[in-house]
């Protein structure tokens, strides 16, 4: 019996983006990271290549979240108000191998923090580890384009990731980025078309395209999930078919999401079938995480530790296969 | 090789007399040749057409049962994504019960597992089948628990057994339940004539692509069909690389060899560990995915994403329309309608639990339509809204007179105070995710 693999190959490519900056090139990282350069779907590796591995980053907080679930406090208790220790201790302890900082606090109805004391968080955060840093902010307008100017101004150099910005509100943080050399994460809602009109739009701004990251948004799993995935597969197959609006790479917040969910807090004695909450926590998460990688994710943010060691052995386990083919 | 619609057309009976459905022969032999129906929905088709299209109306995968009453049904895809159309049949997910772990032990896991559900979206979850191994000696044993299953459980059974004899009185213990037969080796000429007498589907083990398609040959040639494929890995990466390239062989190169469901066992001790394979598995086309131990939240995980990624993308899931309590709410609670697409509802529940307060979430049966599109439809106006309303008895169980609709459809705010007397509409934030801050700056009570 002679079987012959079916290959497809492909016209496309995903762009490889680089993330942070050394002291050669203007920033203080102690190390860059590369995500993209996929020539075929996720994991196949017997008819294309993948230069990079998914990478996995975890997230600090410029001020506590109100709803953080009970199950994390285990974990990050002694650091959750203290962003530098803990971007540390996800570095150092578990792994991180980027930390995002999320600057939910600077929100008018979440502490309205100035964008000078977001721009010290960023500052500590920078001091604490050497990983590059994504900077996450929220969907409060002028807020936020007040905060990341300032956020891009004080990290200029240190081509941090930043996200996001969205259809409605793209211009200034897009020029932020431009004129402090960051790269920028792309947000739309579920939607290829309208991915694929952002995109545009930051082309049509002289965005340099290796500098753009897609967010198509995270639904976790049970909540929408499934709209994700399939719109991940769709912008995946359509970069690598050759179109140049949906070749970069993608991230994706698995960790934001599920942690949001009834899932990661109820306790098992008020949902008996649904197990025990300490380990569910992460399931979810996990669930949430690996379904994605499997859709095309390149750079995932992650909450709870046992994830991300999950995720990263995972990752350099199905990386192996490379050499298998 | 398979035929055009034009070829199938002449060996149909050109009446176009509509009974399958389709109003012409033409139309018929078209959508027979894109796989999109099947000879047997045409009842005038003659032997010979039959005997013709029988290769070529095949499904490119398989459909396999295991079981007798109420049987696990595997295989039949069409598709590599689901967003081409859709997956049709739900992988099926079990545990394995290895003898080593001892009578008393096994009982347990087999109440738990038998025992387990869970409802999600209004549907009963359930996992499906047991993997018994006899990994002792102890062929009594294995005899034993394989009765204890068929006793006290209505799952689909796979039988596991290094042993040919154990195999044997194996299926012929269970020979009503058309169990299936896992070979971790070559099946020898014992365990076909017995797959084929009892009517069992076999799972075929292989190494290697072309070892693999030379079993399936030789089982189809003693005359078992009902094959299940099992291409050994415990590397995630070339579990998905197989899976692809065996569903690929099967759906775009006809490769007949390749045309069945797929077997996945699961043998991480770390539970994590295991649910992400199994994860990376379910998406990526196993049909069969085995767990080593029961863990409730663990299957609550994975029966989760089994609905999710075989939700046909183009029939949304439903919630039931009702008025939905979020958190603890009492008649002075604000009350909210949505629709019941289950993406709109699970965001503005989740929106309305994360804004801290306790609400009344009034879901209208829009068939499953997100607002706008149902709004359009003329799913989700006034009218509608308003009879519904009435009809859940909503204004006897709140004291509120106030109602929040969606901002995005603010233009039908006139038109249900009008249906709706007695109550002032408000018209709500656009995005789920402004409610937190709407419900803070809006008085709803």
């Amino acid at each position: 019996m002679n079987f012959e693999i079916p290959k497809e190959t492909n016209t496309g490519k995903v762009l490889e983006v680089t993330i942070g900056a050394t002291s050669e090139h203007g920033g203080t990282r102690t190390h860059t990271v590369e995500i993209g350069g996929s020539t075929a779907l996720p994991f196949h590796f017997f008819e294309g290549h993948h230069p990079h591995p998914p990478r996995v980053a975890m997230e600090v907080f410029d001020k506590k979240p109100e709803k953080y679930p009970a199950l994390l406090l285990d974990y990050f208790g002694d650091v959750i108000d203290h962003p530098g220790d803990m971007a540390k201790k996800c570095v150092q302890e578990y792994g991180a191998e980027m930390i995002s900082i999320r600057l939910d606090g600077t929100h008018p109805e979440k502490g309205n923090r100035s964008a000078d004391e977001a721009a010290e968080v960023v500052r500590q955060v920078l001091d604490s580890v050497g990983v590059p840093i994504i900077i996450t902010g929220h969907s409060h307008y002028e807020k936020i384009n007040e905060v990341m100017k300032k956020v891009c101004e004080v990290t200029a150099g240190e081509n941090c990731l930043i996200s996001y910005v969205e259809k409605d509100n793209y211009k200034t943080i897009a020029a932020a980025c431009l004129a402090y050399g960051h790269t920028i994460v792309a947000q739309t809602p579920i939607d290829v078309n309208l991915a694929k009109q952002l995109n545009i739009l930051l082309t049509e701004m002289n965005f340099p395209r290796e500098k753009m990251v897609m967010d198509p948004l995270t639904g976790a799993l049970g909540y929408g999930l499934e709209y994700s995935y399939s719109i991940m597969e769709r912008i995946r197959i359509d970069a690598l078919a050759g179109d140049s609006m949906m070749t970069f790479p993608m991230l994706v917040n698995p960790g934001y999401e599920s942690f949001r969910v009834k899932e990661t807090r109820a306790p098992e004695k008020d949902y008996p079938d649904w197990g025990d909450l300490s380990l569910r926590g992460a399931y979810w998460e996990i669930g949430t995480a690996m379904s994605l990688l499997a859709a095309g994710a390149d750079l995932l943010i992650l909450y709870h530790p046992h994830t991300v060691a999950t995720v990263k052995s995972k990752i350099e386990e199905m990386f192996e296969a490379k050499e298998g083919e | 090789m398979a035929l055009s619609g034009l070829d199938i057309f002449k060996l149909l009976p050109k009446t176009n007399c509509g009974d399958c459905g389709v109003p012409t022969c033409m139309a018929f032999a078209m959508k027979l040749a894109q796989k999109k129906a099947e000879l047997s929905e045409c009842p005038h088709a003659s032997d010979e057409a039959k005997a013709a299209l029988g290769a070529a109306s095949e499904p490119p995968i398989r459909l396999i049962k295991i079981g007798r009453k109420n049987p696990l049904e595997v295989g039949n895809e069409t598709v590599m994504f689901r967003h081409e159309k859709t997956f049709f049949h739900q992988p099926g997910i079990g545990i394995q019960l290895r003898i080593s772990e001892g009578e008393e032990r096994l009982r347990e896991k087999i109440e738990d597992f038998e025992g387990y559900s869970v409802e999600r979206v209004g549907e009963e979850l359930k996992p499906d089948l047991f993997l018994i191994t006899q990994d002792s000696q102890d062929k009594s044993l294995f005899l034993k628990i394989l009765e204890l299953v068929k006793q006290s459980s209505r799952k689909a059974v796979i039988l596991d057994s290094p042993d040919e004899d154990a195999r044997k009185a194996g299926v012929e213990l269970l020979k009503d339940e058309r169990t299936a037969i896992f070979l971790r080796q070559e099946a020898t000429q014992t365990d076909l004539e017995l797959a084929k007498t009892h009517d069992c589907p076999v799972v075929l083990t292989a190494a290697a692509y072309d070892e693999l398609a030379s079993r399936v040959e030789k089982a189809k040639q003693a005359g078992v069909q009902d094959l299940i494929l099992n291409l050994e890995t415990t590397n995630t990466g070339l579990r998905l690389q197989h899976n692809t390239i065996l569903r690929r062989s099967a759906l775009k190169k006809n490769f007949k060899p390749f045309g069945y469901p797929l077997f996945t066992q699961i043998f991480s001790e770390n539970a994590y560990d295991a649910l992400a394979s199994a994860t990376a598995s379910l998406c990526k086309y196993d049909s069969i995915i085995v767990l080593p131990e029961y863990d409730k939240a663990l299957l609550y995980a994975l029966l989760t994403l089994r609905q999710n990624i075989y939700t046909d993308p183009q029939k949304p899931i439903q919630v039931d329309a009702k008025v939905y309590p979020i958190g603890e709410p009492t008649p002075e609670s604000p009350v909210f309608v949505t629709t019941n697409f289950s993406l709109t509802y699970f965001i503005v529940s989740g929106e309305i639990e994360n804004s801290g307060i306790s609400a009344h979430l009034v879901v209208c049966d829009t068939e499953g339509q997100s607002v706008l599109t149902a709004w359009a439809a003329g799913k989700f106006v006034g009218e509608t809204i308003a009879k519904f309303i009435k009809e859940a008895g909503l204004e006897q169980q709140v004291k509120t007179r106030k109602i929040v609709i969606p901002g995005f459809v603010s233009q039908i705010s006139g038109d249900l105070e009008e249906n709706l007397p007695g109550w002032e509409v408000i018209v709500g934030c656009q995005e789920a995710s402004d409610i937190p801050s709407f419900v803070k700056n809006v008085q709803l009570t």
